[in-house]
Order: structure tokens, then C-alpha cells, then sequence
């Protein structure tokens, strides 16, 4: 893989009032022959094991399928993608682990049985055992010898995570803890040797973690749940009773439950994010290929101008998820890196790697997950009458899809964490936002500058409205957070539109800057499609900038206020018109061309 | 046990074919290559007979410096190393005298190859290398077992299966399901860049043939519905349009 070398290090959130260079960002074509046969790999899986057994996996007849592929899938080495070389992994690095999760993304429910054990059942031990809990689990669960699952969420207590009843009673000759409790929606439930449970000891504030293995007994669960989809995902009712854990498997400290808990679910959404976009690629291309075999009035239907839409911002979507996607993915890995030159521990620098882009995190869970139900949609769509029948693969993807804004924190707690992170970094001086957005209040005040406009860089218009865009998200969030100082957060509407721009912005950066990369390395001819993507992508951005700036700021702000801040907005969202319908009707015939996504 | 496994590199068969230079060449910049499929089935049974026998494999590719992605796969999968002849594979003769060329260097117990590769179909370089080398060639072989020296075979034949025993060495062209396709590990993948890729210059170039034109076939014309009660229509169109009445 390219080193990207002597760059300033970005921190998390730093996009907003940062110039960022294409050459800075890792984007997915810099991967290497390996990393790409490691993706082959994985959908060479899901050819051989998954697609054709999917009705049997979705049915849980015999409750034993799952467990047995994921046995299979550790054969190949793919639950240790991640997992130090320390202890019998391949230690590779996080991107590496993003773009296997986005090559087994078209798995349906073993998606989410893979995503679960290698993410939130792995994890916690990874970044918090102890060097003795890492030499019990982590080989076993790399191999696939073991699997595991994550009980946090409980009947009373869901996106409110740290209000779990779950006990936790030390025993009288303080060597056991004796746990009891009862968890929900646990994915893995029914097959897992490994339990990560979440609990209070006494009157804590607190939650606790602690290790648990099916052996010590106490478990017992209701039969899997019936879903809307992902229905061969096995997801139980856990109870607790009396069970006796040594208390040796306490995860890290007394207390300490509830952090492990946020910073896993963190690095779990980008995943998400780039298991989502493997997802959207096979509706796609099942809706692709429909459209061609299907004919009305004659013709095929991928003919249709309206069809040909459809594919083209579906197209449009993916492409720019996996842009962000990866992109975040090396800025953590290169956090990583310099955690750890610096003096760290290896696991305490992967910690603090992805607690500095929780904020890019939850933006791309959000994105990812929405994308995928856009895509979805549409293949349904696409698919006419056929879409709705339970026979027709996209009835699945459609099925499938709904469950990712939910899980993983729920794209609403989501939003919220992202904005409310950069609005607490920003008041503790940590992200220097607050100075950028006193000097666009000057700027709106003062009279427009037409510098740089007559550049012809590749792409020096649009990087001059990627700039502009970030002034209108800090204009409206100061002008927010000055009204509503501390309690923001509670202006859970202005929060919601915040976070909508912000993650186009960071979106429609990535994109762009992924194309200039890739001309720069071939050519602008031998990327044009690309480049009506990342134009359409900005285009759209600013609308959904615009609109959702102006829901904000209208709802707060009155008189010359709000007509001041309505011609910032006027004047930072300007965009020079551009011919949307030709640029989709060129990328809507690459992708029909090759009959898949292409890009 | 030395086995020799010669795999092909072709283009997906999803990809779609052009031709370029008076439609002399195939334009290969928008294609994704792959091994060949029954070369797949071929690899996949040595490196179960490797596994058996404590053998050594090496897997061969007559072919330009693109198609290395293709041989490390194979490595990935288990092969212990890997020649690449540069040269392109212009036609079956040339390539079978560059398989045997080496074949007389290294003396392999059993060399494997697909039954054909999946972009000529020519299903020729078996026949030639076992001639060339004077050892029994066979295809398309279904099943195989060894017993010492003495290798068990299922081939199809026309309407019917034919079970056949020889002596080692043989070489033989492989169908499925002579073993399970398989997919490399992540510590295969891992490996495979430190396994040894020899590239040696061709032998004896000689040539017997040379493309002078290809040509596409016809596009498929659409289907046309005619209604059951409606025969006259069906036959006026077998006679006039479709010409075969
Ligand atoms: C199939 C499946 C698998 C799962 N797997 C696991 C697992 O393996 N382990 C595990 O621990 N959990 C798992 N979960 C649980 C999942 O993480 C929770 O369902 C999720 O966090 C939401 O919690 P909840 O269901 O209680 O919804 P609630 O928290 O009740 O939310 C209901 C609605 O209210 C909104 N809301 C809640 N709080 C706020 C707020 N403060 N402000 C604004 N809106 C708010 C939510 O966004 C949502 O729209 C799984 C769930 C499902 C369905």
C-alpha cells in the first residue's frame, strides 16, 4: 500500500476548518495486490457459501448454519484480519479491515453474524484485556474456534445505553462476580462461546464489563427473534442467572463499562459504514441486471431516462461513501501510528485512533446506512411489480437494509453525537473552530471577494464551494451556539440539520478529492465518469446544505439577524449551474454497460 | 511427488470483448483477468495430492508480466512456486513446447492443466506436451487418485464414464469436479509474494499459426411471442424470416 508520507497529521473533525490536498487522502484504488485478493477472497465466499444457501441460512432451521460458516470464514483467516500478529493474527491495519467488511457487504444476515463477532465481540478484548484475558480469547477468535457477542442493550434500555439493570454482586471470598440480568437483540446469541456483558456492581454510576464464557453456566435464552430482515441472523433474549464469573474476566476497571461500550460501538459504525456500501453494490447490480432482461414497450427498461436515474444516483451514492469511508479509515490508521510513535501501547493507540474520529464515524454510519436504504428503494423500484415479490433478491436487500439505521446507535443518537463532539471540542479549544467561525461573521459583513476565481486547477471552483459550504456550516452552528450556548444539544431539530450538512460536506470533499487523486495518477480522460460523479455529488450537497441551513437558521434567528445570515447563506452556497441530467445519463450508461457497479 | 499445474490467464467471462488493430487483438484494457476456470479445478487437485503426498508444486503460466497477479493467487492458494514464460501465449504448439521445455528440465511426476483454457477453447496443449514428451496424455479428467506410482482416473466420454489407471508420468486435462474450487487464505495471500516467481525467456519461438481476423458474433435478435392459435403466423415466419422451414 502507497505510504502517504510527510503529511501533517489531521485530527478528528479538523475537516470543517481545514484545507485538505487530494494527495492527502488514502482512496480505495490505492490498495494493493494483496489487500485487493483478500477482497477476492471474500467474495469468492460469498459465491461459494452464502449466495446459494441463503433461503436456508434466513430460515435458522436447524439453528446450526450460521455457527458453521463463520467456522469456515475463520478457516480462510478472515476474523483475524485485524487481530495482532501477537496473538496468532494478521495484524494488518484498519483499512484492510474496512475493505474486507465492505467485500463480505453483500452477505446479508452472515454480514451481520461476521460484523458482530469481529467487531463488538472481539474487540473489547483487543483494546481493553489484559495481556493473560488477550492470550485466552483472542486466538480462539480469530481462528473461529470461538465465537463471541456483545450484551449491552437490555428490555428497558437501548440508545439510553448506560442505564442498564444488569447486576454484578462480588462474592464473599472475592473471587467471583455473580451476574444477573436480562439482555435483548443479541446478535450471535444462540452460537456464541463468548459473551461481553455489560453490568453494575452496587450503585455505580457505571456500568462494568466483564468476559463471559458459555461454560460457566447461568446463561439460558428465548428461541431467535422474528424479523423484518436479516432473519438468518440468529438474535436472542440473553438471561443472566446467578451466573459466576471469576474475577479475573473483568474487562479493564470497575466503572469503566460504559466507555469501552461508546469507543467500541465507534470503530463498529465506520465499519458499518463500509459493510453498508458492499451491500448497496449487490442491490445495484441485481437491479442493473434486471433492468436489462426486463423489456416493456419493446425496449429494455434500462433504456428509460427515468430507470437510467435511478441507476445513476445510485451509482453516485456508493461511489461517494466509499470515498469518506476509506479516506477515514487511513486518517485513523495514520492516528494509530503516530499514538504509538509517540509512546503509547499498541491497543491504548488504536483507542485513542478512533476517539479522535468519532466524529467521521458516526457521519459515515449515518451516510452508509442511508445510502444502502436509498439504493435498496430504489432496486425495488427498479424491479416494478417484481420488487415486491418475496422471490426477487432485492426483497431481501430491501428487508435487509432497514436494520442499519438502527443498530450500532440509532442514526438520530448518531447525528447528535457527531455535532455535539465538535461543538464539545470546539468549546474546550481542542478543534479551532471557534475563530473560523468568528471570521466568517466578518466575512458576511464585508463585501465578497472574487479571488481565486479565475483559476483553472483542476477543480478550482469547486474546491472554492467545498470551502464556501464549510463557512455555512459554521456561520449557522455559531450563530446556534451562541443562542443556545450548553443547551444546543437539546435543539435536537437544529442538531439533526447541523449534522445533515456536515456529513454532505465531508461526503462531497472525499469525493472530489478521491477524483483529483485519481486524475492525477491517469488522466482526465480515463476518469470522466468519475468526475460527473463528484460534480453531481457537489451539486446536490449544496441544495441539501442550502435547504437544511436555512431550516436552521430561520428557526432561531429573526429580523436583520436573520437577513444577514440568510445572504451569507445566498452568498456561500453559490455554485455555477452545471448539466446534472447529461453527467447522470454518461455515469447510468458505464454502469450498464459493465452490468454492475463499476467504479 | 513433483506436479507441475499450467494455468491459463483469460478474461472474465462477464467482461466484455472488443477487438482493436484491424480486429487482430483483443483490446485488453477494460478486461479483468482471471485463471482459467478448469485451470482452477486443476490447482485445486494438486494442492490436494501435494497435501497427501508431501510433494512439491509449482505452477507455470506461458504469459507477459501482467498475468503474475493470476500465478500468485495460485501460490496464495498453496503452490510452492511459480514460472512465468514471457512470452504471449500466440497459439497451443508454441505454448505446449515451452511447457515441455521445461517439463525436460525438471522431470514432474504429473503435470495438470484445465481441460481447455476459456478464451480459445482449444483444448490442444495437453495432447501436445504428453507427445512432445513422449508420456500418455489424458482428457477431460473428472476424478483422481493416486496409489503410488499408479494414477485412478474418471473421464467422460461420449454418452457414457470411463474409469482408467496408468503409470505416472502422465499429463492430463482437468474438468470439475475433479476437487472443490478453492479460495486462498488471508495467510496464503500473505505468502505468496515471498514464494519464489522464476520468469525465464522462451524457448525455441516457433510458431504455427497466426490470427489473421476475429470477428464477434451476430448480436442476439430479440424473441419474438407469437400466440398459440396463431400457427399461420409462426410458420410464415420460419420460412421467410428465420429461413429454416
Ligand atoms: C437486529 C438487532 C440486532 C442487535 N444486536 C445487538 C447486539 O448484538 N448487542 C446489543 O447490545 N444490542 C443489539 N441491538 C440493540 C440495538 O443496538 C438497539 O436496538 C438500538 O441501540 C436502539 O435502542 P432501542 O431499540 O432501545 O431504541 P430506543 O432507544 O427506544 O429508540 C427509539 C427511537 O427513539 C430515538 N431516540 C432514543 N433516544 C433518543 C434521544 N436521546 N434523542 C432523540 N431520539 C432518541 C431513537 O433514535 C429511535 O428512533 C440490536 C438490535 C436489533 C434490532
Amino acid at each position: 500500500m502507497e505510504a502517504i508520507q510527510n503529511k501533517e497529521l489531521i485530527k478528528g473533525g479538523e475537516f470543517l476548518i481545514k484545507e485538505i490536498e487530494a494527495n492527502e487522502i488514502f482512496i480505495q484504488e490505492d490498495f494493493s495486490e494483496e489487500q485487493l485478493m483478500m477482497a477476492q477472497s471474500c467474495k469468492d465466499f460469498i459465491a461459494k457459501e452464502i449466495t446459494p444457501r441463503l433461503n436456508e441460512i434466513d430460515s435458522q432451521k436447524d439453528g446450526k448454519l450460521m455457527g458453521e460458516l463463520m467456522t469456515k470464514v475463520g478457516q480462510l483467516g478472515l476474523l483475524s484480519v485485524g487481530v495482532p500478529e501477537e496473538f496468532e493474527g494478521l495484524g494488518m491495519n484498519f483499512n484492510s479491515s474496512m475493505l474486507v467488511a465492505e467485500a463480505l457487504g453483500g452477505a446479508h444476515s452472515f454480514a451481520v453474524a461476521f460484523s458482530a463477532h469481529t467487531g463488538i465481540g472481539t474487540l473489547p478484548i483487543q483494546y481493553y484485556g489484559t495481556q493473560e484475558q488477550k492470550a485466552k480469547y483472542l486466538p480462539k477468535l480469530g481462528s473461529g474456534e470461538w465465537k463471541a457477542c456483545y450484551c449491552l442493550t437490555e428490555p428497558d434500555s437501548g440508545s439510553d445505553a448506560n442505564s442498564a439493570k444488569s447486576k454484578a454482586v462480588l462474592t464473599e471470598d472475592g473471587k467471583h462476580y455473580i451476574i444477573n440480568g436480562q439482555k435483548m437483540w443479541i446478535t450471535n446469541g444462540g452460537f456464541a462461546d463468548v459473551f461481553i456483558v455489560f453490568a453494575k456492581i452496587g450503585d455505580d454510576k457505571n456500568l462494568t464489563a466483564f468476559i463471559i464464557d458459555k461454560e460457566m453456566g447461568g446463561i439460558t435464552m428465548n428461541e431467535p427473534e422474528h424479523k423484518m430482515g436479516i432473519k438468518g441472523s440468529d438474535t436472542r433474549q440473553v438471561f443472566f442467572n446467578d451466573c459466576k464469573v471469576p474475577v479475573e474476566n473483568m474487562l479493564s476497571e470497575r466503572g469503566n463499562g460504559f466507555k469501552i461500550a461508546v469507543n467500541i460501538l465507534n470503530i463498529g459504525r465506520i465499519k458499518l459504514s463500509a459493510s453498508v456500501s458492499g451491500g448497496s453494490k449487490t442491490a445495484l447490480n441485481h437491479a442493473v441486471n434486471y433492468a436489462k432482461e426486463r423489456k416493456q414497450f419493446n425496449v429494455s427498461i434500462n433504456t428509460f431516462g427515468a430507470i437510467r436515474h435511478k441507476i445513476a444516483q445510485s451509482a453516485i451514492r456508493i461511489f461517494a461513501t466509499d470515498s469518506a469511508n476509506y479516506r477515514c479509515g487511513q486518517n485513523i490508521d495514520d492516528a494509530f501510528e503516530a499514538f504509538q510513535a509517540a509512546g503509547m501501547d499498541v491497543a491504548q493507540a488504536k483507542l485513542k485512533g478512533f476517539e479522535q474520529f468519532a466524529i467521521e464515524c458516526a457521519l459515515m454510519k449515518v451516510h452508509g446506512s442511508e445510502t444502502l436504504d436509498f439504493v435498496t428503494d430504489e432496486a425495488v423500484q427498479i424491479y416494478g411489480g417484481m420488487g415486491f415479490s418475496a422471490d426477487a433478491p432485492v426483497d431481501r436487500c430491501y428487508r435487509d437494509s432497514r436494520i442499519n439505521r438502527i443498530f450500532e446507535g440509532t442514526n438520530e443518537i448518531n447525528r447528535m453525537l457527531a455535532v455535539g463532539t465538535i461543538i464539545k471540542r470546539a468549546m474546550k479549544g481542542e478543534l479551532d473552530i471557534m475563530a473560523s467561525a468568528l471570521a466568517v461573521g466578518k466575512e458576511i459583513l464585508s463585501v465578497p471577494s472574487f479571488e481565486n476565481d479565475f483559476s483553472t486547477d483542476l477543480f478550482a471552483a469547486e474546491k472554492k464551494v467545498i470551502k464556501n459550504l464549510k463557512k455555512t456550516i459554521l456561520m449557522v452552528a455559531g450563530a446556534a451556539v451562541q443562542k443556545f450556548t450548553t443547551k444546543i444539544s437539546e435543539e435536537q431539530e437544529i442538531m439533526m440539520n447541523l449534522a445533515d450538512m456536515i456529513i454532505e460536506v465531508y461526503v462531497a470533499e472525499s469525493t472530489l478529492l478521491r477524483v483529483e487523486k485519481l486524475i492525477g495518477i491517469k488522466g482526465e480522460l480515463a476518469y470522466s465518469v468519475q468526475k460527473d460523479i463528484a460534480l453531481v455529488y457537489l451539486q446536490e450537497a449544496v441544495t441539501n446544505i442550502e435547504n437544511a441551513g436555512k431550516d436552521a437558521i430561520t428557526s432561531f434567528a429573526t429580523g436583520d439577524e436573520l437577513n444577514g445570515m440568510l445572504m451569507g447563506l445566498k452568498r456561500f452556497t453559490k455554485i455555477a449551474p452545471f448539466n446534472k441530467k447529461d453527467a447522470r445519463e454518461r455515469i447510468a450508461a458505464a454502469v450498464i454497460e459493465k452490468n454492475e457497479y463499476c467504479f | 511427488m513433483k506436479i507441475l499445474v499450467c494455468i491459463t490467464n483469460v478474461p472474465d467471462t462477464t467482461s466484455k470483448i472488443e477487438f482493436i488493430e484491424g480486429n487482430t487483438k483483443l483490446n485488453t484494457a477494460s478486461i479483468q483477468f482471471i485463471t482459467g476456470p478448469y485451470d482452477d479445478y486443476a490447482v485445486s487437485r494438486a494442492i490436494e495430492l501435494k497435501e497427501q503426498t508431501g510433494g512439491t508444486l509449482t505452477v507455470l503460466n506461458v504469459g507477459t508480466a501482467e498475468t503474475e497477479p493470476t500465478m500468485r493467487k495460485a501460490l496464495a492458494l498453496g503452490a510452492d512456486d511459480a514460472i512465468r514464460i514471457n512470452a504471449e501465449p500466440t497459439d497451443a504448439y508454441f505454448v505446449a513446447q515451452q511447457i515441455a521445455h521445461i517439463a525436460k528440465q525438471n522431470n514432474y511426476d504429473l503435470i495438470l492443466m484445465g481441460r481447455e483454457s476459456i478464451d480459445f477453447n482449444g483444448g490442444q496443449v495437453h495432447g501436445m506436451v504428453g507427445q512432445m514428451l513422449n508420456i500418455p496424455s489424458l482428457s477431460p479428467v473428472m476424478k483422481l487418485d493416486l496409489e503410488g506410482n499408479t494414477a485412478k482416473m474418471l473421464r467422460e466420454i461420449e454418452g457414457g464414464k470411463e474409469y482408467l489407471e496408468a503409470q505416472l508420468p502422465l499429463v492430463l486435462g482437468c474438468q470439475e469436479p475433479i476437487a472443490e474450487w478453492k479460495i486462498p487464505n488471508m495467510r496464503g495471500i500473505m505468502s505468496a509474494r515471498s514464494k519464489p516467481l522464476l520468469v525465464v525467456e522462451p524457448a525455441s519461438p516457433e510458431m504455427l499459426t497466426a490470427v489473421s481476423v476475429f470477428s464477434l458474433p451476430p448480436a442476439k435478435t430479440g424473441v419474438k411471442m407469437i400466440a398459440a392459435e396463431d400457427a399461420a403466423s409462426l410458420i410464415a415466419l420460419l420460412q421467410n424470416e428465420a429461413k429454416v422451414l
